[in-house]
């Protein structure tokens, strides 16, 4: 039941351990993925167009059948959606959720040894609140403090997995590069701490350039290595392995995506040239706020655009920021996603993609293809997810209301052809959460009661927790960076 | 045709604007005939004639007639509400987040009563004019209310907001009011803090913290004590060697009863104590924030305490809160009595408005009472409402004509009008499309 319930979460410590006593929250997730019939739903399937009063056969995890009335087979689970509204699983291109602490390792300008992959926090409250929006794939990415950052992972949404569940089976991993402000530090200085290079867009450029001069000449070198052994040489002394280097070396070699956070038209260009020079591909523009300018270039170089709905002008470079940015490089034929960068943003991604019909004029299928589609093809994962067709993974959610419109409400969300997100349940466990909660509270203070002279264990009352931001300041990245404490100034 | 006249508007707006003003011809008269108009003071009307005239609302009906010489705007098929009042932001304070020298919201030092924000609101600000294509009419512009300063010291008073409409020239056409609230940032305990001379958060025990909370708090109960003798004083005409205070001065509104106090608290305990202290100070207070306003509702219904929610679509507080405490705090409020309205706390979210208003109703708030969250009870809660908030005769003509419902994603707005003149929905980002919409293929 681990599941459905944010109290098991990780609260305090102390509350954590006292829960795992809790029978409670120790049912056991249902491993076995059961048959599932969705019923009498509107079907938006993304792929082939909207099936009114539709049936989804679910077996093995899987979209098994797809169709008008299927025949509910025997053990099936019958999940009557009249009335309701099915989607493929959100599929959120730039995350920064299930992370343990910080998402920057900005000590250095290429920071590519750095991998999210060792720090995946199972338990990161904010994934059941994403899937609760409908979220069941995310990019999770390293932050943008660095003109090369670090290594990045896709995952799915597996609520109540252990960590090592997460990844997304076969999902070719990325690596996080960014330009601009951030890498540059523009917005901000560490105390005590002296100024790093780079601090302009042409020092970004040349460790971008220098990075990847150090990894062609690496990889020559384990080539020419490779070469001699297998010709037979014996007893050569290899290269010294650089781990700083070898994903550079994978994204020479296409075997891992380049996911660049940036803004300006320029550096958008830059970072293109860059790419031709050394052979290799960028797969997605991150943010790319102003790639309504160079939509042309972006089509011309095969690259993705993952961006905003209508975040702008909290820094210079997202001054000429615009709502209709994905819109408009939709339309001159730019691969788009719109993606959240934010835990809070992505419950609502569905509302965000709806953005695109307002300014710019897309159609539904094409503004629900910015969150589902769209991302499944730029992070490669389009044979296994991104729309309701057969075969291809049962990750769904069904909504109360067409899911474009800042009414819908989401029900259930299905990953693997689980129900790992439900509405009812969870408003119906809420008594029973709070009552328990109570419960282990009061049980705490009666054990630091009857032990008085023993130092009290720093018991942590709800509201000690640190404070959202003060205002409903939104950023880029996870950044620490442009985060000034100010909130008023944000 | 309706994108046409916006159009032909724009340019003539761009014409004027090289021109002096006083050379420009204004209409004065406007009819809006035969649309849906939802007034919020009764029901709607389903075929009704909104007419503006100087600047006001000269009358609303099914049966209205149409002065000679209005200028007359065919409403078929479009729907008329009044325009949205965003109750938090800081428009006209702060243009670009990041860079300080185009932010003027927080003052420096922790007791700034004396800051008012109309004094700083840039009236060219590209933020208006976004903001108002969105269909918000007017703002509160509120300064401080991030509870720190430029150095990361405490903001404690912040300074006074300023209500003003989102269309004119210069502040003073702008200026519905200038001072409408004092902005308090109460005082928290704090176990985790943000470091700046490290730049890196930093653990409190608590008992160090809730120290350092007392001491703000007194701080604070001695400016308000000094701040209520200097207007005893004032109102006695003083002694003759009576020395001026400007900081003291601007407090007096608030100890009279005059100013209400906008208090940021987002806690139920920091609600607790700040609601406790202004009624022992008998101070008025309209609370800011209220993340956990629904802990303390019975007491802020006994106490009459208006809410200006921030944004519902914000995280918990708590990692074991309901994933959508926030969603559905307007309607567990609404139930209980307590009076609230909805703001973005924010810029260039302020277009959020609406759809924070309609996440409200998709999670329990009547649609009408999400409506008047961010119309009509704004209005009432700052003492405005007999100029805004509704369509009724006698107010100023702040009206939005959509093609739909004003809260929904997809609503366009047609027709703006501010002070009675028909405003242009054109702006920055509208701008920019069209110039790289039409961009040639390289």
């Amino acid at each position: 039941m681990r599941y459905g319930n944010p109290m098991s979460a990780r609260c305090s410590l102390i509350l954590a351990a006292l829960l795992a006593c809790a029978s409670f929250s120790m049912a056991t997730p249902p491993d076995a993925s059961s048959i599932i019939l969705i019923q009498n739903a509107t079907i938006l399937t993304v792929s082939h167009g909207t099936l009114e009063h539709g049936s989804i056969l679910i077996k093995d995890g899987k979209i098994a059948e797809v169709g008008p009335s299927i025949k509910a087979p025997k053990d099936a689970k019958v999940i009557d959606a009249a009335g309701q509204f099915v989607i493929p699983g959100i599929i959120d291109c730039h995350s920064h959720i299930a992370i343990e602490g910080g998402v920057n390792e900005g000590s250095v300008s290429v920071s590519s040894i750095a991998n999210i992959a060792e720090v995946l926090d199972p338990d990161d409250i904010d994934i059941y609140r994403d899937l609760a929006g409908g979220v069941t794939t995310a990019n999770i990415l390293h932050g943008s403090a660095n003109a090369i950052g670090g290594q990045t992972m896709v995952i799915k949404l597996r609520w109540g997995q252990p960590a090592a569940k997460l990844p997304f089976e076969g999902a070719l991993p990325g690596i996080k590069f960014a330009l601009g402000e951030n890498p540059k530090r523009s917005n901000f200085s560490i105390p005590g701490q002296p100024k790093r290079y780079p601090a302009t867009r042409m020092g970004v450029e040349e460790t971008i350039r220098g990075a990847f001069t150090e990894a062609r000449d690496y990889k020559n070198s384990w080539d020419a290595y490779n070469k001699r052994v297998a010709a037979g040489e014996k007893n050569l002394v290899p290269p010294r392995r650089d781990l700083r280097l070898e994903p550079l070396v994978e994204v020479l070699e296409g075997k891992r995506y380049v996911h660049a956070h940036c803004y300006r038209e320029d550096e958008i260009l830059m970072l293109l040239r860059v790419a031709k020079e050394f052979g290799f591909k960028v797969r997605t523009f991150q943010h790319v706020l102003e790639g309504y300018k160079v939509a042309d270039e972006l089509v011309a170089a095969g690259v993705g655009a993952s961006t905003f709905s209508d975040w702008w002008a909290y820094k210079v470079e997202a001054y000429e920021a615009i709502p209709y940015n994905a819109a408009l490089m939709t339309k001159r034929g730019v691969l788009v996603s719109v993606n959240s960068d934010d835990a809070e943003e992505a419950t609502h991604l569905n509302q965000e993609a709806e953005k695109a019909i307002r300014y710019g004029g897309l159609t539904h299928e094409e503004a629900l293809k910015l969150i589902t589609l769209n991302p499944a093809i730029q992070l490669g994962i389009d044979k296994r997810v991104g729309s309701i067709d057969v075969g291809k993974d049962a990750d769904l959610v069904i909504y109360n209301h067409d899911p474009l419109s800042a009414y819908a409400v989401a029900q259930k969300t299905i990953v693997d052809g689980r129900v790992l997100f439900d509405r009812d349940k969870d408003v119906a466990e809420r008594a029973a959460v709070e009552k328990e909660k109570k419960e282990l509270l009061e049980k705490e203070k009666k054990a630091a009661e009857k032990k008085p002279d023993e130092k009290k264990p720093e018991t942590k009352t709800p509201e000690d927790k640190p404070k959202p931001p003060s205002d409903a300041v939104k950023r880029d990245s996870g950044e620490e960076m442009v985060s000034s404490p100010d909130g008023g100034a944000r | 045709m309706s994108g046409k006249l916006a159009y032909f508007f724009a340019a003539s707006l761009f014409l004027c604007a090289g021109q002096r003003s006083a050379a420009r011809q204004t209409v004065s008269a406007f009819a809006i005939t035969h649309a849906k108009i939802v007034t919020l003071a009764g029901s709607p009307i389903e075929d009704g004639t909104l007419v503006i005239k100087d600047g006001k609302i000269a009358g609303v009906g099914a049966a209205v007639e149409v002065p000679a010489g209005a200028q007359i705007i065919d409403g078929k098929g479009l729907q008329v509400y009044p325009g949205l009042f965003d109750p938090v932001t800081q428009m006209g304070l702060s243009e670009i987040g990041a860079v300080s020298s185009t932010v003027d919201s927080s003052e420096i030092g922790s007791y700034n009563p004396d800051v008012v924000a109309a004094t700083a609101i840039l009236p060219s600000s590209e933020h208006i004019p976004v903001t108002r294509a969105a269909g918000i009419t007017e703002v509160l512009a509120v300064p401080g209310s991030g509870g720190f300063d430029f150095s990361g010291n405490r903001n404690v008073i912040g300074g006074q907001a300023s209500a003003f409409h989102l269309a004119g020239w210069t502040m003073d056409e702008m200026q519905i009011k200038r001072n409408v609230a004092m902005v308090l940032n109460w005082p928290q305990i704090e176990t985790r803090t943000f470091d700046f001379a490290t730049f890196s958060r930093k653990e409190k025990p608590y008992a160090d913290a809730k120290q350092e909370y007392d001491k703000q708090v007194n701080e604070l109960t001695d400016w308000i004590e000094r701040a209520r003798h200097y207007a005893q004083a004032i109102g006695h005409g003083g002694p003759s060697d009576f020395e001026r205070d400007v900081k003291l001065e601007a407090l007096a509104p608030v100890i009279r009863g005059q100013l209400p106090l906008l208090v940021f608290a987002d806690h139920a305990r920091e609600i607790r104590n700040a609601v406790e202290f202004c009624d022992k100070q008998k101070l008025k207070m309209i609370l800011a924030g209220g993340s956990e306003a629904y802990k303390v509702k019975e007491l802020l219904r006994s106490k009459n305490i208006s809410v200006i929610l921030r944004p519902v679509l914000s995280l918990p507080i708590e990692e074991d809160d309901p994933y959508d405490r926030l969603l559905t705090q307007p309607a567990e409020l609404l139930q209980s009595g307590v009076k609230f309205a909805i703001g973005s706390f924010d810029n260039s979210f302020a277009r959020r408005l609406g759809q924070n208003a309609a996440n409200a109703v998709a999670h329990g708030l009547p649609y009408d009472e999400a409506l008047k969250a961010v119309t009509l009870y704004p209005a009432q809660i700052f003492g405005l409402a007999d100029q805004v908030g509704t369509l009724e005769t006698g107010k100023i003509a702040n009206v939005i004509v959509t093609n739909g419902d004003p809260l929904e994603l997809t609503t366009e707005v047609k027709y703006l009008f501010i002070k009675g003149q028909l405003t242009s929905t054109d702006n920055k980002h509208k701008r920019l499309y069209e110039k790289y919409s039409n961009r040639p293929k390289p």
